[in-house]
């Protein structure tokens, strides 16, 4: 391996204009995790999802952990159709564009051995903090991911960036 | 039973590199298991480090316990905050380790942790040393995900890392461990 080419930006994208999704695809399987960086903001009161592979079975689940700056609470979705609530945003009657933050593990998403775990650590000031594990019930390598919004769209400006971390 | 032999991290691969965000070490447990990872052997010249896991114990094992430099006699304080997917709860206590981040069990077939664990300024030799873990499971209706910190009352120059299951169980094949040193400007 290379010196210095360890944490290595894969791809990104910078919305020029709204939209209700972004794929990444054709994801090399030549590193050992992927790290994924967003700073986006929501049309509507809404949360983010993921899905894998372009698989919409009822193939992922997810738990939280989440602050409101009043109280700690958790949640749990099971046999989902897509992974949820990365980042919450805003809810009715909140002043629209307000951004999240969030940073998204998934860890040894290239092996074909095991289902496929994800962390993520998030947050959007005008609603909450959250901690989520994700699970992907597949054995294959991750291919593509595309992020979502449950409702409304991914305002102008959102980033999304791809990073790849090898081992030694 | 015969104890399974630890993992020597740094005995199996490993380099160093000059990047801000280096590998040093990985580690990949095979069939059979293993009782322990050790990263040995690491070098001073990174400010951070970084410990990125994806990892299974044994049956009812809930946690990796993590110890600096083979001393399982200092103090080490830690404190969690978790989710069940029914609830939140914070918890604190005083052990000769650190607990670091949760872990899956050989219950939950196929399923394992995902776990980032931040060892800050760990050459430093004027205080104690501090890290955070990130971590989290889930198993399709059951799972934990939490938030680690946690203090080890020691200022020696951490050298060495020793992760183990905190109910003694072994990590199972699959789980794999990769040790990264971050540079400051």
């Amino acid at each position: 391996m290379a010196a210095g080419n360890t944490y290595v930006a894969l791809a990104s994208n910078t919305l020029s204009s709204a939209a209700a999704s972004v794929t990444f695809s054709s994801i090399s399987g030549a590193y050992t995790d992927l790290v994924l960086i967003c700073n986006i903001g929501a049309s509507a009161s809404t949360s983010v999802n993921f899905g894998f592979n372009g698989d919409t079975g009822t193939n992922y689940s997810t738990t939280i952990l989440t602050g409101n700056g009043t109280t700690a609470a958790s949640a749990r979705t099971s046999t989902a159709s897509n992974s949820t609530d990365y980042i919450a945003f805003y809810t009715a009657g909140a002043p629209s564009g307000l951004t999240g933050s969030m940073i998204f593990n998934v860890m040894n998403y290239a092996n074909t051995t095991t289902n496929k775990t994800i962390l993520a650590r998030s947050g959007s000031d005008s609603k909450e903090i959250d901690l989520v594990v994700g699970l992907w019930r597949s054995t294959a390598a991750i291919t593509s991911i595309v992020i979502g919004m449950q409702t409304g769209n991914f305002i102008t400006g959102s980033t999304f960036t791809l990073y790849g971390i090898a081992a030694a | 039973m015969t104890p399974m032999l630890g993992i020597m991290a740094s005995q199996i691969s490993g380099h160093l590199a000059s990047g801000a965000y280096a590998s040093i070490a990985t580690a990949t447990v095979g069939s059979g298991g293993a009782s322990s990872i050790t990263f040995s052997s690491i070098p001073s010249t990174y400010t951070d480090l970084q410990i990125r896991a994806m990892a299974q114990g044994g049956a009812s094992a809930a946690a990796i316990n993590v110890n600096f430099n083979a001393d399982t006699t200092s103090t080490a304080y830690w404190h969690l905050l978790y989710g069940t997917g029914a609830t939140a709860a914070a918890y604190t206590i005083s052990t000769a380790y650190i607990q670091a981040t949760t872990l899956s069990s050989t219950a939950n077939t196929n399923m394992f942790n995902a776990g980032v664990i931040d060892i800050l300024d760990y050459a430093n030799t004027n205080k104690n040393k501090t890290l955070r873990g990130l971590s989290g499971y889930d198993a399709n209706g059951s799972g934990t995900v939490a938030l680690y910190s946690g203090q080890w009352i020691n200022t020696a120059a951490i050298t060495s890392i020793v992760l183990t299951v905190n109910n003694g169980t072994n990590f199972s094949q699959y789980s794999h461990f990769a040790l990264y040193g971050i540079k400051g400007a």
